[in-house]
């Protein structure tokens, strides 16, 4: 398993050094990312600017640098409230079943069936396009997997002993689910949360490519790739540079999530 | 219980979900601010509070959400999804039929090139597990998973288009199309759908090669596999009529639940190449906030994942003999 550790390695490089640059980007990029300059308009790569300008002028380093701060925002935020539903959820259809787990999974059976691209797009298009609402509407249409796994993970566990231990011992019932019951739960809880949030970050940068994400002049991957767009021939390097700069990072989450299954799963682990 | 009696439980699931699906799209939209009659009041100096109020009354906005969705559905059952709002005031239908051949068939096209591709490097990685090929194969399958497609559509107009340019970027036909032969039309249209359909097999390709290895590799695990194996069978025949037949029982599935992320797939890349399809006709409807044909393209969706679905599960009773032949209990 000498190969899956590296793997592993290169994950937690690309993911930790990407959100590193996120948080560091006044420190890192040499330009302000929104001030024009008419004198560099589409200036190809050179030593003053590292990766070209745009249309505007704009410094396309300083603005990719930037734009790592929404992908980062992406992947936590939306991930968050996806994997928060989940887990309330989840528990609540794997403790009591019945009825509630009957109700439950039917309304995740119904949103798995939906065309949910089409879903986030129509409602983004109703509600006025921002970063925040990109994040809730993709959290809002992702958090079936984590219900699934955590309502397995439930059912086999409130039959446990030290559950009924609990209960004699006069637990509350949030306390049942949320001290005893979840933290046992949680390790394909982090796998599905790390690959969400490299589907997140597409997700983002496709509605953002499509002009119903992130707005100008406020960088992100998928916005400069729309404008990059109009000038591809002139320019290509305003579609080349984000477009990498997405599959880096998406790589780097499914590198992390995939391998982390493999070291959580003890299944696959006796190979 | 026998399939049949499967199969009919499945189809009156089905229309409970569809009727769930209708529900919360009809909610989320209309609860959402901003309305379709904005384009023509708020945003035009020219009109007031009173046309606003008149213009609610003709499209029926003003009376409560459910009495509009009861509205809505006794019509949508008669396959009536109202005009649209926008320009030309035709009939949704008549706008969806007109798109819907363009992108059932790239999607079509796509999916039969994805599992032509896919089921043989899928069962090579599995047989040859960690072999130099499965371990290509692994790393192209990670790039193929971050990809974003409407990047590669870039790179592809880049590199096709600008650079060597031998195939058209955008557009279903040329503008000499109505004057080509047969052959010629045939070859236009190909040289149009080309890099579409490209980016459709890439993106989709990585997850089903993934899939497959997946699901050989667990069943060449299996007691029968080493049974076969053990009574001295070839390893092709153990491999392709003992291991393959199994493994593709899951696929079958993975095909009908794929349905939602093709057709949300063709939104991106249609709109990208300026294809005529339902991706694009939807996207067109979004930014024009036009209800009706919203609405009816989210139906659409609906009843297309939906028949995936049930195609899927009848593709599965018909192929796993176990679910054919019913079981004895």
């Amino acid at each position: 398993m000498k190969n899956r550790n590296w793997l592993f390695i290169l994950g937690i490089v690309i993911v930790g050094s990407m959100s590193l640059i996120a948080l560091l980007a006044p420190i890192i990029a040499p330009y302000d990312p929104t001030s024009l300059n008419v004198d560099a308009i589409l200036a190809p790569p050179s030593s003053k600017y590292l990766l070209g300008t745009d249309s505007l002028g704009r410094d396309v380093f300083s603005r990719l640098v930037y734009g790592a701060r929404v992908s980062l925002w992406v992947g936590f935020i939306a991930v968050g409230i996806s994997v928060g539903i989940g887990i309330f959820l989840g528990l609540l259809a794997g403790y009591f079943g019945g009825i509630i787990d009957e109700i439950i999974m039917r309304f995740v059976d119904i949103m798995l069936c939906f065309p949910s691209f089409f879903l986030i797009l129509a409602v983004i298009a109703f509600l006025e396009p921002s970063l925040t609402n990109i994040m809730i509407v993709i959290g809002l249409t992702s958090w079936m997997g984590v219900t699934r796994l955590v309502r397995a993970e439930t059912l086999s566990l409130r039959q446990r002993e030290f559950i009924l231990a609990a209960k004699l011992c006069g637990a509350r019932l949030w306390r049942i689910l949320f001290v005893h019951i979840l933290p046992n739960a949680l390790a394909p809880v982090l796998v599905s949360a790390t690959l969400g949030a490299a589907s997140a970050i597409l997700t983002e940068s496709a509605l953002s490519f499509l002009g119903l994400g992130v707005q100008p002049p406020t960088p992100s991957w998928g916005n400069m790739l729309m404008e990059g767009k109009d000038v591809l021939e002139i320019a290509p390097w305003l579609s080349i540079f984000p477009g990498l700069c997405i599959l880096f990072t998406v790589l780097g989450y499914n590198l992390l999530g995939e391998t982390l299954r493999d070291i959580l799963d003890p299944r696959l682990k006796q190979k | 219980m026998s399939g049949m009696k499967l199969i009919i439980t499945k189809l009156l699931w089905l229309v409970l979900i569809f009727f769930g699906i209708t529900v919360i799209s009809f909610w989320v939209i209309h609860l959402a601010p901003g309305s379709p009659t904005d384009l023509q009041t708020t945003l035009n100096p020219m009109a007031g509070a009173g046309a606003r109020a008149r213009l609610e009354k003709i499209y029926g906005l003003d009376k409560p959400l459910h009495i509009q969705y009861f509205n809505w559905l006794k019509r949508i059952v008669r396959f009536d999804f109202g005009q649209s709002l926008s320009g030309d005031h035709r009939p949704v239908w008549d706008k969806i039929k007109e798109r819907l051949p363009l992108t059932l068939s790239l999607n079509l096209i796509s999916m039969f090139l994805i599992l032509v591709i896919s089921i043989p490097i899928g069962i090579f990685s599995a047989v040859y597990q960690n072999s130099w090929f499965d371990r290509l194969m692994t790393i192209l399958v990670f790039i193929g998973f971050a990809i974003p497609g409407f990047w590669l559509a870039l790179l592809l107009m880049l590199c096709f288009g600008i650079y060597w340019p031998i195939l058209p970027i955008s557009g279903l036909t040329s503008l000499d199309f109505p004057y080509l032969s047969f052959w010629g039309k045939l070859v236009d249209l190909a040289k149009h759908l080309a890099l579409p359909v490209f980016v459709f097999t890439i993106t989709g390709l990585a997850g089903m090669s993934r899939f497959m290895r997946t699901s050989m590799l667990e069943v060449l695990r299996q007691d029968f596999i080493l049974t076969a194996r053990a009574k001295g069978l070839p390893g092709h025949v153990v491999i392709f009529k003992h291991g393959l037949r199994n493994a593709l029982l899951p696929v079958i599935t993975i095909l009908g639940l794929s349905v939602p992320g093709l057709i949300g797939g063709s939104v991106i890349i249609e709109s990208i190449f300026a294809l005529p399809g339902l991706g694009q006709l939807f996207y067109q409807a979004v930014m024009a906030r036009d209800y009706p044909l919203i609405m009816g393209n989210l139906v659409l969706g609906a009843i297309l994942t939906l028949a995936g679905n049930l195609l899927a599960d009848i593709g599965y009773a018909l192929a796993d003999p176990r679910i054919r032949l019913g079981s004895r209990d």
